[in-house]
């Protein structure tokens, strides 16, 4: 028979200074968290998903950093801040879930779908560019010119954009680089 | 009195997908004598709940190069998208009071020669109607009240959340957006669900668009448990997109067909207004072109 002497598992090495990068950019009170769950209880994303703001709030106080940010449905929040809003103890739980994705992202945690819309804005200057003759055709039905006075007609628009992204290293956090080399690579096999 | 005048800040959606909004937006603020300028240059907002969710400088600085543009034009900002009136209105905020990201997000500036002073004043369409033109201005141009039209609302989340640091409106009980719609004549719906996200926020669309259609879903249900309704009218693009090319998506991956004709709170005023639905463009709406169907008009009193 095997031993019943129980040995730990170990989920996470605690990390302690996690909670503090939250409170750096999700506001100063994370630990008055007494573990309501109005947010969760108001939450409509965790009404359909696994998505849990009381639970994550914990773990983060926890420490328990890796478990937090690599979990897939820290991305099912639509940042509707009802749960802010109700939050009896001003925990700011939307602003502590950005935060904790920030830091998802910056350990390399970011899904394709969210690295391709962020290329899109470093490339055009839009998350929604106007990126086909269709769409411009579709501004001139309506009585609009049919290249808006946004970034799409102005190409010094986006250049500036690029300076920006690449003196702030988001080029580097997203993969910027490889990213546009594998669409060129993708168009090449096409033709 | 000299004439209002705002720096028109059209993000993506809006020029590049519903331009309709965009033409019914300068109909109506031309109806109501209020000046919209071209913001030349002016890129993604970015987006507050996918730019600022991946790296908050990058979010701030991309952020704070558009209010640039403003500030250099010296006139206030207006928007009719909720998510650019929160990216803009956010970033401006925390760019006051936090001190370290001022810093940081005024050397990423400098690369390209522009600085943050801190002295534009970012608006939604709702608040220029609201607070600028006024109701009774708006309801002396209502020429053509949509009577008898039953109308359900989704105000949306980021034009009055989070409520205690936009100061708003009662973000549990809003009565604001709902009183600027009720002056184009149209019978206001309450159901259950109205105040919940439509889905789209967050990366969510992006991340997983089933789950995001769900929420669409609940509050199409429950709008239809409600009594149903002949439109809905949002204050936002994206929530526009999500309800109205939404049905499509829905149709597609769930096999239910919902059949609701979605207005931007600016395009219901430029109907009340007068202008016909050619006018701005109506038909245009990613649904009916995707669908090869057309608004129902007949539904909305407007029938040839």
């Amino acid at each position: 028979m095997a031993s019943t002497e129980s040995q730990p598992i170990v989920i996470d090495e605690p990390d302690t200074s996690f909670a503090e990068m939250i409170r750096a950019t999700g506001g100063p009170n994370i630990q008055s968290c007494f573990q309501c769950g109005t947010c969760s209880g108001s939450c409509p994303a965790g009404a359909r998903t696994n998505y849990l703001v009381r639970l994550i709030i914990r773990k983060a106080l926890l420490g328990l950093k890796e478990a937090v940010i690599s979990a897939p449905e820290l991305w099912y929040c639509t940042t509707c801040y009802t749960c802010q809003d109700r939050c009896p103890q001003e925990v700011n739980p939307t602003d502590v879930i950005k935060a904790i994705r920030n830091v998802a992202v910056a350990h390399g945690h970011m899904l394709m779908n969210h690295r391709k819309t962020a290329a899109k804005v470093v490339e055009t200057g839009h998350a929604v560019p106007l990126d086909k003759e269709s769409w411009q055709k579709l501004r001139a039905s309506v009585g609009l010119e049919p290249v808006p006075p946004n970034a799409s007609g102005n190409p010094w628009a986006i250049e500036e954009v690029r300076k920006i992204t690449k003196v702030s290293g988001f080029e580097k956090l997203i993969g910027y680089e490889e990213l546009m080399k594998a669409e060129a690579e993708k168009a090449k096999k096409k033709e | 009195m000299a004439k209002p005048k705002f720096f028109h800040f059209l993000g993506c959606i809006i020029p590049h997908r519903y331009p309709s909004i965009e033409k019914a937006a300068k109909l109506v603020f031309e109806d109501l004598g209020i000046e919209l300028l071209d913001m030349v240059g002016a890129t993604c907002c970015p987006a507050p709940g996918v730019f600022g969710s991946f790296d908050r400088v990058t979010w701030a600085t991309i952020s704070a190069r558009n209010l640039t543009i403003a500030e250099e034009g010296g006139a206030p900002i207006t928007t009719g998208c909720n998510g650019c009136f929160a990216s803009l209105w956010d970033s401006a905020h925390e760019l006051k009071e936090d001190e370290e990201l001022r810093k940081r997000v005024n050397e990423n500036l400098a690369e390209i020669g522009r600085e943050f002073k801190g002295t534009v004043e970012v608006t939604h369409y709702v608040d220029v109607l609201v607070y600028t033109a006024g109701f009774d201005k708006i309801r002396k141009k209502i020429v053509r009240p949509l009577s008898g039209v039953r109308m359900a609302l989704h105000p949306g989340c980021h034009w009055m959340r989070p409520r205690a640091l936009k100061q708003k409106d009662d973000s549990e009980r809003p009565r604001i957006f709902r009183e600027l719609c009720e002056t184009s004549g149209a019978e206001y719906v309450p159901y259950r669900d109205e105040l919940i996200c439509c889905g789209a926020g967050g990366a969510v669309r992006t991340a997983d668009i089933k789950v995001s259609l769900d929420f669409t879903r609940q509050k199409f249900d429950s709008i239809n448990k409600a009594g149903g309704a002949d439109i809905i009218v949002t204050p936002c693009p994206f929530c526009e997109l999500q309800l109205d090319l939404g049905q499509v998506e829905i149709q597609k991956h769930f096999g239910i067909e919902y059949q609701f004709d979605v207005l931007h709170v600016v395009e219901l005023l430029a109907l009340a207004f007068g202008h016909d639905p050619d006018e701005f463009g109506l038909k245009t709406h990613l649904q009916y072109m995707q669908r090869k169907s057309e608004p129902a008009l007949d539904r909305l009193g407007l029938s040839a």
